[in-house]
C-alpha cells in the first residue's frame, strides 16, 4: 500500500482537487433527499404551489449539479489513476530489465510478467476508486452519524453504540479475508500450472499412460482450490447481511424508543421518520466501506508484488577503483580462481543422496588478449555459459577475480562493460521486428555495417532470399524462422557492433558443418581485433582456437592448443575420435 | 493466460444463447433442490426487507397518531408488536439473504469445479494433434478466465435476476396501491435510464476494445523483453527499450484513460436520472397532497418503493451485458468440450502382457487431414529386438509413423500388428505402457527432479533415481543443484537447460521395463561428450527392445536391421543400409549430399 501511497504522492495536488470536487459532489447528493424531505414535510402542508415547484426545481438543479461534479471527480479520478499507473509501469519495467542475473531468477520470470500485467492493472484499478469510493463511503457514515447526533442524541446513541461493532466486523473479515484469498490466487495457480503442463507434456502424459494420475492430480489441485475459494466466499458474504442485520435491528429499536419518547411528548414523530433515512445513509457508508476494505486487499497484495521488485536491492554495486581487485598479470581477459554457484545451497546432505553440492564453476582460470581466440568445451551443464555469465557480470564470482582490459568488471560501469562485447547466447532472442532491427538492435548502425556482418554470418544467403531482405519482418521469438536461420540473425547481431570481445555461445548447433565452417572463416578474417570466446559442442569448431578450454563438472581439465589436449587430455581425446565423422543430418 | 486487458471489451454476444443456456442448466441440475431452496429463500429475504418499511411505517403512524392527541396517548403496545414484526422481517431477510448468497455462491463455484475438471477430463483425451493446433494460453484461459465469468454469473446473476423481479414487481404493486397517479411522476424515467445505458454502451464499447487492444500490446511487449532480458542487457540496450515501453505504455494509459473516462459518466447521468424521478415524485406528490389525494405518510413510503424499484431497473441492462459475457464464455467451455475425442479402446479390449515386441505393419494408410492421405500402403516388419530406424528431413513426417505406432492416431486402412494382435484389439494403457519414449521435445513438471524421473514408475526408491540419474549421465549435475535430488524446477525454470531437461527425460526412460522403445535422436541439445556417454546408456536401454528411432547418427543408421525413408510425409524406401545404398534413390543421395 505504502508503494499506491507514494506514487499518488507525485500528484497530490490533482488527487486533493478531485477529493475536493467528489466531496462537493457526494454533499450534494446528501442534499437532494433533505430536499425531498422538505417538499414533503415542510412545503406539502402549507399549501402552496409555487412554493411546492420552486422546491421541485431547486431539487432538479441539484441533481443536474451532483451530476456534473460526480462526472468531473470521476474523469479526475482517472486521470490521476493514468497517471500513476503509467510511473508505476515504467518503473517496474526499467527495474525489470535492469535486474541482475541473481534476482532474475529469484523471482522467474513468469511472476515477473504477472507483475508487469495483472498486478499493476489492480494498482491503477485501485488508485481510481480510493479517489471516489473513498470519499464517498465515510462521508455517508459520518454524515449521517452526525446528522443523527444533531438530530436527536439520546436516540442517535443507538446508532453510536452499534457502529464501533459494525466497523470491527469489517475489519475483522478483512483481516481475516486477505489472507484467504492469497490462498486462493496460489491454489488458482497451482491449477493453471499443472493443466499447462499436462498441455506441453501431453505425449510424455499420453505414452506413459498416467492420463488416470493427471486427472487425480488436477482434482486435487482443483478441489483444494474450489474448497479455499469456498471458505473465502463463505467468509466474505458475512458482513453485508451482518451489517444489514444490525442496523435494521437498531431501527426497530429507534423506532420503538422513539415511539416511546414520543408518548412522553419528548419527540416529534418526523424525527424518526429522519432517522430512517440517515440509518439508510450509514447503511451505505458501511457497504462502500467494505467494499473498499475488498479493494484494498486485494490492491494490496499486488502492490506489495510490485513494490518486491522494485526495492529490490541494487545487487551489485559498481565498486570504486580502491575496492576493486587488480590482475596478478596481464592479459585482456582475465579468469583469476573464479569460484561460483547459482543461489543459495540448503544444507541438508540428504538432498544430495548424502554427498556434498558442487559448485557450478571452481578454480577456474585462464587469460585472453587481443587477437586471440578461446574455445570452451564439455558436457551439457559442465558451467561454459557460466563463464560468459560472469564476463558480462549477469553474476558476480563467489571467489576469485574476473578482469577485463586490466580492470575488475565490477570496476566497471554496467553498460560500459558490456558495450566491449558482442555476445550471441545459445538461447538468444529474436524480437518481433524487422531482422534489420533485430541485427541492429537500438544502435543505429551504419548499413555498410549491416550488411557485411549479415554477410559474415552466413545469413545473406537466406535474407537476400526474402522478398524484402532486412525488411522482413520476424514473429514473436522468431517463430517464422528456422533454427539455423534464427542462429546466423543473432550471430549477425554480435557481429554488427564490431565488439572488442566476441562471445558466440553454441551459436551453430543448428548450422551444417559447411555453413559453420564459413561463418569461423569469415570471422578469423574480418574480425583480427576482437578477442573471440567460442563455446561449443562439436571439437571441429573450436580445434583451431588459439586456446581451448575443456570444462567438466565446473572444474577446468584442460587448457591449451588442439594438439597439446590430444596428447595431455584424455576427455578431449575420446571426444574428437567418436566426433569423427558419426552425424547424419 | 487473459490479460487485464480482456475485461473492458467483453461485450460479446454468444452465437447460440438458448443452446448454451440450456447445458448451463444441466450443469444446475445436481443442485436444483438447492437451487430451488435459494429461490424460495431469495424471495422471502425480499419479502422480509419489503414488508420492514411497511411496519416501521405502521410504527411510525401510530406515533404521529398519539402525537396529536397529546402524550400518553400513543399505544405502545401496538407499536412494540409492529418494532417486533419490524425485527423479525429485517431478521428474515438478512438471514435468508446471507443463506442465498452463501449456498449460491457454493453452487456457482462447485460447476466451476465441474467445468475445470472436465475440461481438464476432455484435454487428457483429445488427440496429441489438438495441442498443435492450439496455444497453450488459450486452451488455458478456458479454465482460468471463462470458467470464473460463468461461475461469477452464476453467483451472482441469476438470483440477482430471479430476486430483482420479486423486488421490482413487488415495489410496483405497493407503489399501485399507495398512489398510481405519483407512479405516473416517475414512468419517464425508467426508459430514459435504460435508453441512456444502451446507447453509452454502444459509445463506450469501441473504446473498451481500443483500451483491450492496447493493453493486450504493452503486455506483449513487456513479456518479449523480459523474455529477452539478458540479451538487451548485453547490448546495453536497457535504455532505449525504457523508452520504447514508455510509448507502449502511454498509448495503453491514454486509451484507459479515453474508454474509462467517458464509462464513468455513465453513473453519475443514470443517477441524476432517477433523481429526477425522485424531484417529480417529490413535487406531484406534494401537489397531491394539496389537493388531499394522498397523505404525507404515503409519499414517504412511496419514495422508499420507488427507491427499491428503480435500482434493479437501472442496473439491468449491466446485469443483461454480464449474461450475455457468461454465456460466450460458458459457449467457449462447451465449444472446447465438444471437440472430438482420441479413438477409443473398441468393445473387448485385452490389457497386453509380457509381449515379445513384434511389430507389423500391413498396407497402413493415413492422412491427418480427410482427404489428405499422407502415408500410403505402408508394410514393414520389426521382430523382437530389431531396431527400425526413421530417417529423412526435418519435417519430412518422421513423427507420423511413432503417432500411429502410439496410437495417438489409427491409421485410415490397414492395421498394425503387436505380437501378432491388432494393436487396436489391446486397450490404449496396456499399448502404451509397452513403449519407452525419448522425444526430442523434452518434458518436465513443476516438482523435485526425484519426481521427475520417478515419474514413469510408481514407487521407485531413491536407490533407482539415482542409478538412473547415473546412467543418463546427469548424477553431477544434480549434485550441483541447490537442493540436489529435491531441487524443485519447472517447465520454465531458468536453472535447467534444454540439454539438462533432455538427460532427464533419458533417466526418466531408464526406469522402467519395456518391450519397445521409441527414440528421437535428438543431437542438438546434448553436447558430443556427453551424448557418447549417453548413447552407452541408450545402447543398454536398447538391448533387448524393438526400437524405433528417429536417426541422427550414422552409426545408428548403419547398424539398424531396417531404414524407413521419409520423405513429404510418405515413407519412399525401405531396406537395409545395404541395399538402399544399391538402389541409388532417395535414401542414396540424402547419404551423398550428407557425407559425400
Amino acid at each position: 500500500m505504502s508503494l499506491i501511497g507514494r506514487a499518488m504522492g507525485r500528484y497530490k495536488g490533482a488527487v486533493a482537487l478531485c477529493v475536493f470536487i467528489k466531496l462537493l459532489a457526494t454533499f450534494s447528493e446528501l442534499l437532494l433527499p433533505y430536499i425531498l424531505e422538505h417538499i414533503i414535510d415542510g412545503v406539502a402542508p402549507m399549501g402552496s404551489l409555487p412554493l411546492a415547484l420552486f422546491w421541485g426545481a431547486v431539487m432538479f438543479a441539484a441533481a443536474l449539479v451532483c451530476r456534473q461534479l460526480n462526472v468531473w471527480a470521476n474523469r479526475r479520478g482517472v486521470q490521476n489513476a493514468h497517471n500513476v499507473s503509467y510511473d508505476v509501469r515504467q518503473a517496474l519495467f526499467q527495474k525489470t530489465v535492469n535486474l541482475s542475473g541473481e534476482q532474475f531468477d529469484a523471482f522467474g520470470l513468469p511472476s515477473l510478467i504477472s507483475r508487469m500485467t495483472s498486478d499493476s492493472y489492480n494498482v491503477q484499478s485501485a488508485v481510481q476508486q480510493l479517489q471516489t469510493l473513498c470519499v464517498r463511503a465515510p462521508m455517508l457514515l459520518v454524515g449521517g452519524t452526525v446528522m443523527a447526533l444533531i438530530m436527536d442524541p439520546s436516540l442517535a446513541m443507538i446508532l453510536v453504540a452499534l457502529l464501533p461493532v459494525l466497523i470491527l466486523v469489517v475489519l475483522a473479515v478483512y483481516l481475516r479475508g486477505l489472507p484467504m484469498y492469497r490462498q486462493v490466487q496460489g491454489r488458482l495457480d497451482e491449477v493453471v500450472r499443472i493443466m499447462r503442463e499436462n498441455i506441453t507434456g501431453i505425449r510424455v502424459v499420453k505414452a506413459l499412460s498416467k492420463t488416470e494420475h493427471e486427472k487425480r492430480r488436477f482434482a486435487q489441485a482443483n478441489d483444494a482450490m474450489t474448497d479455499s475459494d469456498i471458505a473465502a466466499g463463505t467468509v466474505m458474504a458475512v458482513p453485508s447481511p451482518l451489517m444489514q442485520l444490525c442496523l435494521n435491528g437498531g431501527l426497530a429499536l429507534v423506532v420503538f424508543t422513539g415511539a416511546g419518547r414520543v408518548n412522553a411528548g419528548a419527540l416529534e414523530p418526523g424525527v424518526i421518520l429522519a432517522f430512517l433515512t440517515y440509518f439508510n445513509m450509514i447503511n451505505m457508508g458501511l457497504m462502500g466501506l467494505s467494499r473498499i476494505f475488498m479493494t484494498m486487499s486485494r490492491a494490496a497484495a499486488s502492490a506489495g508484488r510490485i513494490g518486491q521488485v522494485l526495492q529490490a536491492e541494487e545487487s551489485q554495486r559498481v565498486l570504486p577503483p580502491q575496492e576493486a581487485k587488480s590482475p596478478a598479470g596481464p592479459g585482456f581477459l582475465r579468469f583469476e580462481h573464479v569460484d561460483f554457484s547459482y543461489g543459495e545451497g540448503s544444507a541438508d546432505a540428504a538432498d544430495f543422496a548424502g554427498e556434498a553440492r558442487e559448485k557450478a564453476l571452481s578454480d577456474v582460470s585462464f587469460t585472453l588478449d587481443r587477437g586471440e581466440s578461446l574455445g570452451i568445451i564439455g558436457p551439457t551443464g559442465c558451467g561454459k555459459s557460466t563463464i560468459i555469465n560472469l564476463l558480462l557480470r549477469f553474476y558476480d564470482a563467489d571467489g576469485g577475480g574476473v578482469f577485463v582490459d586490466g580492470r575488475d568488471v565490477r570496476a566497471y560501469e554496467k553498460d560500459e562493460l558490456r558495450r566491449k562485447f558482442g555476445v550471441c547466447f545459445q538461447s538468444g532472442m529474436v524480437f518481433q521486428d524487422t531482422l534489420r532491427a533485430n541485427v541492429d538492435f537500438g544502435r543505429e548502425l551504419e548499413e555498410a555495417a549491416l550488411r557485411s556482418a549479415v554477410e559474415d554470418a552466413q545469413a545473406a544467403e537466406y535474407i537476400d532470399a526474402l522478398e524484402d531482405g532486412l525488411d522482413h519482418r520476424a514473429d514473436i521469438k522468431g517463430a517464422n524462422l528456422s533454427g539455423g536461420q534464427k542462429q546466423r540473425l543473432l550471430v549477425a547481431r554480435a557481429l554488427a557492433g564490431k565488439p572488442e570481445v566476441l562471445i558466440l555461445d553454441d551459436s551453430s548447433s543448428a548450422l551444417d558443418y559447411r555453413t559453420d565452417a564459413s561463418l569461423r572463416r569469415a570471422i578469423t578474417r574480418n574480425y583480427r581485433e576482437a578477442a573471440l570466446i567460442l563455446v561449443a559442442q562439436r571439437v571441429s569448431s573450436v580445434m583451431g582456437m588459439t586456446r581451448i578450454l575443456v570444462l567438466d563438472n565446473g572444474k577446468c581439465v584442460g587448457c591449451g592448443t588442439h594438439e597439446e589436449l590430444l596428447e595431455t587430455c584424455a576427455p578431449y581425446r575420446e571426444t574428437y575420435q567418436l566426433q569423427m565423422g558419426d552425424t547424419f543430418s | 493466460m487473459p490479460g487485464p486487458g480482456d475485461r473492458g471489451g467483453k461485450k460479446e454476444r454468444p452465437r447460440d444463447a438458448k443452446g448454451t443456456l440450456r447445458r448451463i442448466v444441466q450443469y444446475l441440475t445436481a443442485y436444483r433442490w438447492q437451487v430451488a431452496l435459494f429461490l424460495v429463500c431469495a424471495c422471502l429475504s425480499n419479502v422480509g426487507n419489503l414488508l420492514g418499511p411497511r411496519f416501521a411505517g405502521k410504527a411510525i403512524g401510530l406515533a404521529e397518531k398519539g402525537y396529536q392527541l397529546g402524550p400518553g396517548h400513543v399505544d405502545m403496545d401496538a407499536v412494540a408488536r409492529y418494532a417486533l414484526l419490524m425485527l423479525a422481517c429485517y431478521g428474515v431477510g438478512s438471514v435468508m439473504n446471507f443463506l442465498v448468497n452463501i449456498g449460491m455462491m457454493r453452487v456457482g463455484r462447485r460447476v466451476a469445479r465441474k467445468l475445470r475438471q472436465d475440461v481438464f477430463d476432455k484435454l487428457m483425451a483429445l488427440p496429441v494433434g489438438f495441442f498443435d493446433r492450439h496455444q497453450a494460453g488459450d486452451i488455458i484461459s478456458r479454465v482460468s478466465y471463462d470458467v470464473d465469468v460463468v461461475c461469477t454469473s452464476l453467483s451472482t446473476d441469476v438470483i440477482h435476476i430471479l430476486t430483482s423481479t420479486v423486488t421490482v414487481a413487488g415495489s410496483f404493486v405497493m407503489m399501485c396501491v399507495i398512489s398510481p397517479p405519483l407512479v405516473l411522476c416517475m414512468a419517464a424515467t425508467i426508459p430514459a435510464s435504460i435508453l441512456f445505458t444502451r446507447h453509452m454502451g454502444k459509445r463506450t464499447r469501441p473504446l473498451y476494445a481500443k483500451r483491450s487492444a492496447a493493453y493486450g500490446e504493452m503486455n506483449g511487449f513487456a513479456e518479449e523483453m523480459f523474455t529477452g532480458q539478458r540479451t538487451i542487457l548485453a547490448y546495453a540496450q536497457e535504455g532505449r527499450v525504457c523508452g520504447d515501453f514508455s510509448r507502449v505504455n502511454r498509448a495503453a494509459a491514454e486509451a484507459y484513460r479515453e474508454a474509462d473516462g467517458l464509462g464513468m459518466t455513465t453513473g453519475p447521468t443514470v443517477g441524476m436520472i432517477s433523481n429526477f424521478g425522485l424531484a417529480a415524485i417529490g413535487t406531484g406528490g406534494a401537489v397531491l397532497y394539496m389537493l388531499g389525494v394522498v397523505g404525507l405518510e404515503q409519499i414517504s413510503s412511496f419514495v422508499l418503493y420507488s427507491r427499491k424499484f428503480s435500482g434493479p431497473i437501472n442496473e439491468i441492462s449491466n446485469i443483461i451485458n454480464e449474461i450475455f459475457s457468461a454465456l460466450a464464455a460458458s459457449e467457449r467451455v462447451f465449444r472446447l468440450l465438444d471437440q472430438p475425442e482420441e479413438v477409443k479402446d473398441v468393445y473387448g479390449a485385452v490389457e497386453r502382457r509380457d509381449g515379445s515386441g513384434h511389430v507389423k505393419a500391413e498396407g497402413v494408410s493415413f492422412g491427418y487431414v480427410p482427404g489428405r492421405t499422407v502415408l500410403h500402403h505402408l508394410d514393414f516388419e520389426a521382430k523382437p529386438g530389431q531396431t527400425i530406424a526413421i530417417v529423412g528431413p526435418t519435417g519430412a513426417g518422421k513423427t507420423t509413423i511413432i503417432n500411429l505406432l502410439m496410437r495417438f492416431y489409427d491409421p485410415d486402412q490397414g492395421c498394425i500388428y503387436v505380437d501378432g494382435t491388432e494393436n487396436r484389439a489391446y486397450t490404449m494403457d496396456s499399448l502404451r505402457r509397452g513403449y519407452a519414449m525419448v522425444l526430442q521435445d523434452t518434458w518436465v513438471f513443476r516438482g523435485t527432479i526425484f519426481d521427475n524421473i520417478a515419474y514413469g514408475k510408481e514407487g521407485a526408491t531413491m536407490d533407482e533415481v539415482v542409478r538412473a540419474a547415473k546412467a543418463a549421465r546427469i548424477h553431477g549435475y544434480i549434485m550441483r543443484l541447490p537442493q540436489g535430488y529435491h531441487t524443485v524446477i519447472g517447465e520454465d525454470g531458468g536453472s535447467i537447460s534444454k540439454g539438462q531437461k533432455q538427460l532427464l527425460t533419458i533417466a526418466r526412460a531408464m526406469l522402467y521395463d519395456t518391450d519397445m522403445l521409441i527414440l528421437d535422436e535428438a543431437t542438438s541439445n546434448v553436447d558430443t561428450a556427453t551424448e557418447r556417454q549417453v548413447q552407452k546408456a541408450i545402447r543398454s536401454l536398447m538391448a533387448g527392445k524393438t526400437c524405433f528411432v528417429i536417426a541422427h547418427r550414422l552409426s545408428t543408421i548403419q547398424n539398424a536391421d531396417h531404414i524407413l525413408v521419409v520423405e513429404h510425409g510418405d515413407v519412399v524406401e525401405q531396406g537395409t543400409h545395404r541395399s538402399l545404398m544399391e538402389q541409388k534413390g532417395a535414401y542414396y543421395q540424402m547419404y551423398a549430399s550428407q557425407f559425400g
